[in-house]
């Protein structure tokens, strides 16, 4: 063993508190991964209501369940919470839980930052809840109706809605840049003796990759939303052309975090992938130096080709063309990690537990979804595409697969090692077909709909586009209702279910399976030496 | 590995995080002036192309009596200027070489005297030096008394070396409001210019 010596606030064991104190003033890493996650699935469930209710108001052209200020409001509602309240905190409730086990570190290198960047989360969603309800009350003004990306001078137009949401983005990105400071610290100075950065599970490589991205972009997005603060209040003219700005600036600084963005959720479940596709395959992951590689590369080069989502704002000829070029050459690392799944898979013996199931499926789509990215990524294609229900189809293809299913394949690879329970495996496999089945046949015809020009964001629709939208709603109840399921399985399996091993799965590899399922409150207080 | 070791690593590591993230929210605020000043070097802004709108000499005067572009008009308003303002056609059919001219409505609808600034822009931008106005409102400041209705003609040019795979273009006004003693941003006054080059 180690030759550590601990301190004496270290060494000091005591059981975890009681009642409502033991989460309000938590500094367990467990017990703060708990609630990310909780509060991930809280958001989950709303983010799917607004979704629900823009697929039954598209299930025919005209305009039947809400007025079009509103629709646009749910979009707007449903991207947000989607990615600030569901992905993002998932992933991050992923990394409390399972870092400090991977690393051999007793607890996260700040636990009282840790604790402050959950508790801000639910004070942000409130603002954002509170964005969405005030315009329902007199003088409370209009509804956001610009979507997530908030553009200028629409944007600037709103009423004191945008004002909540703004603040909302504020206490959203401070939480999820202390959360990266933390993690970061935690992955560079509290490692087990002998684990050297190059030896680190990837799901630690991912979060180190996401954790850096965040505090990059984050913080340029915050300063983006508070000129839009200042050009509504205080006269400043940051987007506004008549006092010589430029609503273009604004959408720069919102696709500078906003593409990293995409790869800020879809890096933790390539991270979970890492560890599920080996342990059903039983073999070793394939190529792990040059998944670390494409990795850094992706994130690199993924840091300046912002501009691909605005092509038709009239940039000069070599810009587009230097954006288009980026862009495609992202996909050959990309593509490069997607290779290294699948020869991880190649003449292994494996199973298809319901992890496994996810992470094949997201093999499968995420690739389907990153060929549409390279369609819109041609300029002259995106001319067409632009705004389209094509776009639509592209990022639910890459981030369904690429963030949520790997949170999903995560959730029930981690939950017998969280619980001390497997989950009912037959549930698991049904969830994952209705699940599967209901998202394709959700957006695939969307792909159809938008090639044959139906435009996003807008309320009602031409009558030739009826059929697809009809299919695509029929998928989405299909799709949203299956979530019930999910949520039926993980209460079940917290309440009871056979026994779980320390190493639930026999091909699990990694510190943290030598640990007892569920876990001791306190564990690695002694750090264990890695070869 | 000492405890007390680790926390100081922690306390530093946290610090040169903490910096990166307050200069991350300055370089935000960084690329504001630096956006103007990349638009400006690499001619990405409209503004830069505006200068450039007439300026392609024309090789030939003659009408091009076998093409026929389509010229269509778009108008905006900026909040800050209480008037409606619109073209009297929504396009035109027009000869490369030979002149027309449109009229625009404008119409203040408030009982104050306001001067506004039309600000022109030409999609797609690689017509734009191929459009020549040799009249326009754009010119020139326009005051309106109050509740002021008025005509303001365009009279505007495209010329025969139009590229040949643009078939139409799009005009696009955006009328702002110019307070007392407030010159336009950008020199938008651009004279007339056909360079007849033989
Ligand atoms: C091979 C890699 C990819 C390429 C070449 C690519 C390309 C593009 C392009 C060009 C657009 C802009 C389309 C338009 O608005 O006209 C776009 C939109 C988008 N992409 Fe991708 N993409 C790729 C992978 C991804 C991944 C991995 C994610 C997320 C996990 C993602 C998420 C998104 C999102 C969310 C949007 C839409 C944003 C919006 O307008 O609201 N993409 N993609
Ligand atoms: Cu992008």
């Amino acid at each position: 063993m180690s030759t550590t010596t601990l301190s004496h606030d270290e060494a000091h064991h005591h059981d975890a508190p009681k009642g409502w104190r033991r989460w309000l003033f938590s500094t367990n890493h467990k017990d703060i991964g708990t609630l990310y996650l909780l509060f991930a699935l809280t958001m989950l469930f709303l983010g799917g209501a607004s979704a629900m209710l823009i697929r039954m108001e598209l299930f025919m052209p005209g305009i039947q369940l809400v007025d079009p200020d509103l629709y646009n409001n749910l979009v707007t509602n449903h991207a947000l919470i989607m990615i600030f309240g569901a992905v993002m905190p998932a992933a991050a409730g992923l990394a409390n839980w399972m870092i400090p086990m991977m690393i051999g570190a007793p607890d996260m290198a700040l636990p009282r930052m840790n604790n402050l960047s959950f508790w801000i989360l639910p004070a942000a969603a409130t603002m954002l809840i509170l964005s969405f309800v005030v315009p329902f009350f007199p003088g409370g003004g209009t509804q956001i109706n610009t979507g997530w990306t908030l553009y200028p001078p629409l944007s600037v137009q709103v009423g004191m809605s945008m004002d909540f949401l703004i603040f909302a983005i504020h206490l959203l990105g401070i939480s999820s840049v202390l959360a990266s400071i933390n993690i970061i610290v935690t992955l560079l100075n509290m490692r087990a003796p002998g684990m050297a950065l190059m030896k680190m599970p990837m799901f630690c490589w991912t979060w180190l990759v996401t954790a850096f991205l965040l505090i990059l972009v984050v913080p340029v997005l915050a300063g983006g939303v508070t000129m839009l603060l200042f050009d509504r209040h205080f006269g400043t003219s940051f987007f506004d052309a008549a006092g010589g700005g430029d609503p273009v600036l604004f959408q720069h600084l919102f696709w500078f975090f906003g593409h990293p963005e995409v790869y800020i959720l879809l890096l933790p479940s390539i991270g979970v992938l890492s560890h599920v596709i080996p342990a059903f395959s039983r073999k070793p992951l394939f190529g792990y130096n040059s998944m670390v590689g494409s990795m850094l590369a992706v994130a690199t080069i993924g840091m300046v080709v912002w501009a691909h989502h605005q092509y038709t704002i009239g940039m000069s000829m070599g810009a587009v063309t230097y954006f288009m070029i980026g862009t495609i050459i992202i996909s050959i690392p990309v593509g490069l990690m997607i290779f290294n799944f699948i020869a991880t898979m190649w003449r292994g013996s494996m199973t298809f537990e319901t992890p496994m199931l996810f992470a094949i499926a997201i093999v499968l789509m995420f690739t389907f979804g990153g060929l549409s990215g390279v369609m819109l990524a041609v300029v002259p294609a995106d001319m067409q595409y632009h705004d389209s229900m094509f776009v639509v189809a592209h990022f639910h293809y890459v981030l369904m697969p690429g963030a949520v299913f790997g949170l999903f394949a995560g959730v029930f690879y981690w939950l017998p090692k969280w619980t001390g329970h497997m989950y009912d495996e037959r549930l698991g496999k049904i969830f994952f077909w209705t699940n599967v089945i209901g998202f394709n046949i959700t957006f695939f015809p969307q792909h159809f709909l938008g090639l044959a020009g139906m435009p996003r964001r807008i309320i009602d629709y031409n009558v030739m586009f009826t059929e697809f939208n009809v299919i695509s709603s029929v998928g989405a109840i299909i799709f949203g209702l299956s979530h019930l399921l999910l949520l039926y399985i993980v209460i079940k399996t917290i309440r009871g279910g056979k026994k779980a091993e320390s190493r639930s799965w026999e091909g699990a590899k990694g510190l943290e399976w030598e640990l007892d399922s569920p876990p001791a409150f306190h564990t690695w207080t002694v750090a264990p030496q890695v070869k | 590995m000492q405890a007390g070791d680790t926390q100081r690593k922690n306390r530093r590591t946290t610090l040169l995080l903490g910096g990166m993230v307050v200069l991350m929210f300055g370089f935000g605020f960084a690329l504001v002036p630096l956006y103007n000043l990349f638009c400006q070097v690499t001619g990405t802004q409209s503004i830069a192309l505006r200068a450039e709108m007439g300026r392609i000499p024309m090789t030939s005067t003659e009408v091009d009596e076998a093409r026929l572009i389509t010229v269509k008009f778009d108008t905006t308003v900026n909040p800050n200027l209480p008037w409606e303002f619109e073209a009297a056609k929504a396009s035109m059919q027009v000869h490369p070489g030979q002149m027309y001219e449109v009229n625009f409505v404008a119409n203040n609808r408030s009982s104050a005297t306001v001067t506004g600034q039309a600000i022109p822009s030409v999609a797609p931008w690689q017509a734009t030096p191929y459009f020549s106005k040799l009249e326009c409102f754009c010119f020139n400041r326009q005051t309106l008394e109050g509740h002021e209705q008025t005509d303001m003609p365009l009279r505007f040019m495209v010329s025969p070396d139009l590229p040949a795979e643009i078939h139409s273009l799009t005009l696009s006004y955006s009328f702002m409001r110019l307070k007392a003693g407030q010159e336009p941003e950008s020199p938008t006054a651009i004279p007339p210019a056909i360079v007849t080059a033989q």
